[in-house]
């Protein structure tokens, strides 16, 4: 290839930004950008139609992600991305509908939607950045913040016990529960690539570095030391024991894929049972994917 | 605007015996309303009921949320899916709703809520009537915005201003509020559902144009912009900051003073189109009481004594509260001796009659706290004290 043809040449990525929004506002350092790229393949991959694909976030870091990503894309209210996506999936059920967001957004305010998301099987996939702490707002201490970690409202150390989101996230009726470190590029991607192939709610953490907050208050070095230092500290056992993937505060990280399994989604649900109850009265609605 | 018959599927036609939050749920799906995400809470509770029995056999989706954050969220997502989305609520889940209410504002996004209004503040009088959420659906959540709220003061107009509401919110891009009270949604009464095609619905603002020029935001010649639904191709970004034409976050003064003078400018400026009261008896009146709701069945009775204590007493019944009309109150204002202002709430309508009469006329409440309608005579004697 002659130079002036390199350098001409577009990232393919490209495709799946933006690019009038780019630069972004994320850190260098940053884990978020490495997730979007292991979104960015693995939706190529999937071939699936790019028109059919929604993706929604929330407030924060990583709530900036469906602003940069060329989908049909909702930034809403911190933690409301889910009832959000429920609206939106259960309105046109022919959409693919993705939330990516943080952990505060989604384990912090946002909770409830959680599990009751996963409760009623929808059909969405969540990706949710976990940093360990609340990033945009300066560092704060969050619900996944490991015990002893420092944080600027927890200025002595956390003591309070985090959650460990994939046993929230099965125990609440996921189906699809996977976590991995954003340096397991390749390993993100085919999770995701899994997921967008179910139905039902597909649940992915991904533990990155955050560099200017998190990583400098616990000197931790920088985001390369960071990322590398989650990869090395993390042992994968597919089929693990939801129960037993606590983080501990630079402790070991269990990843690796821990459930996939099919369960009727929120409309298969529906339909089923008020076609049953009602019989040729009913109206059947939405619809449907054949699951791969 | 684009105006279709109704879906013949949805309407009820026929005369019922129906109690307000009924009338909500069968205007709703008259309407062609096809999603409905809901919390239960009284006194609102029936309409969501009826609208779960209602819509498997029509054709649409029923969803109790977790809480009044999902629900008002979902209606959101629902909109930008392409379906005429509701919910309905009381007191607690109205001020929960607050936040995406801002988020709906934020996005133009056209959706309807009705509050069946209880006694407040906190849980107050879960089962009893109130007007008190009135100043709560214009300022409650941050920042500057406009929406429209129209008060029925019968299950009849339950039925009629629901439908109105969703045209009104297809046509403004905008949340509309259907605030009637404790005592119209349980009181029972003939509602009268014409055939589908007498009822007029006004269609989504639909984009046309080429994919790649749709801007979410960008105002059309009546300053509405059109809207798109997930899923056709159009790859639109919308969100809660403040945005450009695009959708486009833009952090920065000039911008903020675009987008926020458009959200409200386009129901400011339009506030003539969209203001509708009833109006009786002002031309000689010395006092004209204005109320809305179920204060104005009750101020009928006030009124009708007065008359025939030979007092001159006209009177306004508001049907939209929002936006206000404030026209006429100025008017009225330099040629009468008094405005009466009973509603079942501490003073809240009243000090909007107060700021448009402008000291040209006082603005007299007659407070009810909640939990019952006014006595009539509290409204005859306001109304005989002002006249003399």
């Amino acid at each position: 290839m002659k130079e002036e043809d390199r350098l001409q040449e577009r990232p393919p990525i490209e495709d799946f930004l933006r690019m009038d929004r780019i630069p972004h506002i994320w850190c260098p350092g940053c884990g978020i950008g490495t997730v979007v790229t292991s979104f960015a393949e693995a939706l190529k991959k999937s071939e699936l139609d790019l028109d059919k694909v929604a993706i929604l976030s929330g407030i924060g870091c990583t709530g900036r992600v469906a602003g940069y990503v060329k989908l049909d894309s909702i930034h809403t209210t911190h933690g409301r991305a889910l009832p959000v996506a429920t609206g939106l999936k259960l309105a046109n059920p022919e959409l693919k509908v993705v939330v990516f967001s943080g952990d505060g957004d989604i384990a912090g305010i946002g909770g409830n939607h959680f599990i009751h998301a996963a409760r009623r099987n929808m059909d969405i996939l969540i990706i949710c950045v976990n940093n360990f702490n609340y990033a945009m707002t300066g560092g704060q201490v969050a619900a996944t913040t490991p015990i002893d970690a420092n944080a600027s409202t927890a200025p002595y150390g956390n003591f309070e016990y985090p959650f460990s989101l994939p046993y929230l996230a099965e125990a609440s009726g996921a189906t699809y529960v996977a976590r991995w470190t954003a340096l397991h590029l390749r390993r993100v991607t085919k999770s995701i690539q899994e997921a967008l192939g179910k139905r039902g709610f597909s649940f992915i953490e991904v533990i990155t570095p955050c560099v200017t907050l998190y990583a400098r208050r616990n000197r931790l070095g920088d985001g390369l030391n960071l990322l590398k230092y989650y990869y090395e500290k993390s042992e994968i056992q597919h089929g693990a024991d939801t129960r037993t993937l606590d983080i501990s505060y630079q402790g070991k990280l269990i990843v690796g894929k821990f459930v996939d399994k099919e369960k009727p989604t929120f409309l298969d649900c529906m339909n089923e049972h008020l076609g049953k109850v009602l019989g040729d009265k009913y109206q059947p609605y939405g619809v449907y994917h054949d699951g791969d | 605007m684009k105006k279709v018959k109704a879906d013949p599927k949805g309407v009820l036609t026929g005369s019922h015996y129906l109690d307000g939050d009924y009338a909500i749920a069968e205007g709703a799906l008259a309407a062609g309303c096809q999603f409905f995400a809901g919390y239960p809470i009284t006194p609102s509770t029936e309409t969501a009921e009826r609208f779960s029995e209602r819509i498997p056999t029509i054709g649409g989706v029923f969803i109790q949320m977790e809480d009044e954050l999902a629900s008002i969220a979902a209606l959101i997502g629902a909109a930008w899916g392409g379906k005429k989305a509701m919910t309905v609520t009381s007191g607690p889940g109205f001020s929960l709703m607050m936040e995406n209410i801002g988020l709906a504002c934020m996005l133009e996004t056209p959706l309807v809520i009705a509050n069946v209004q209880r006694g407040g503040p906190s849980t107050g009088l879960p089962t009893l009537t109130g007007q008190q959420d009135m100043m709560q659906v214009k300022w409650g959540s941050h920042g500057d915005y406009e929406i429209i709220a129209l008060s029925p003061d019968s299950p009849q107009e339950c039925f009629d201003l629901t439908i109105e509401a969703f045209n009104l919110s297809e046509m403004y891009r905008v949340p509309v509020f259907v605030m009637t009270d404790e005592c119209v949604g349980h009181m029972h009464e003939k509602v009268v559902i014409p055939p589908a095609e007498e009822i007029e619905l006004v269609e989504r603002k639909w984009y046309t144009g080429p994919k790649s020029k749709y801007l979410p935001f960008k105002p059309d010649k009546d300053m509405i912009p059109f809207m798109v639904k997930a899923g056709d191709g159009y790859h639109f970004h919308i969100t809660g900051l403040t945005h450009d034409e695009r959708g486009y976050p833009v952090i920065n003064a000039e911008c903020q003073d675009v987008c926020v003078r458009h959200l409200n400018d386009k129901i400011r400026t339009k506030a003539d189109e969209i203001i509708r009261f009833e109006e009786d008896k002002t031309d000689d009146a010395d006092v004209v009481v204005i109320s809305y709701g179920i204060t104005s069945r009750v101020t009928t009775r006030a009124v009708r004594k007065a008359r025939e204590a030979g007092l001159k007493v006209g009177t306004i019944r508001l049907i939209t509260v929002w936006p206000f009309p404030e026209k006429r109150i100025k008017e009225l204002a330099k040629k009468i001796k008094a405005f009466i202002v009973p509603e079942i709430n501490y003073g809240q309508v009243v000090i909007e009659v107060e700021r448009c009469a402008a000291g040209q006329a006082p603005a007299i409440p007659v407070s009810h706290c909640g939990g019952w309608v006014h006595d009539p005579d509290d409204i005859f004697k306001a109304i005989k004290e002002a006249a003399q």
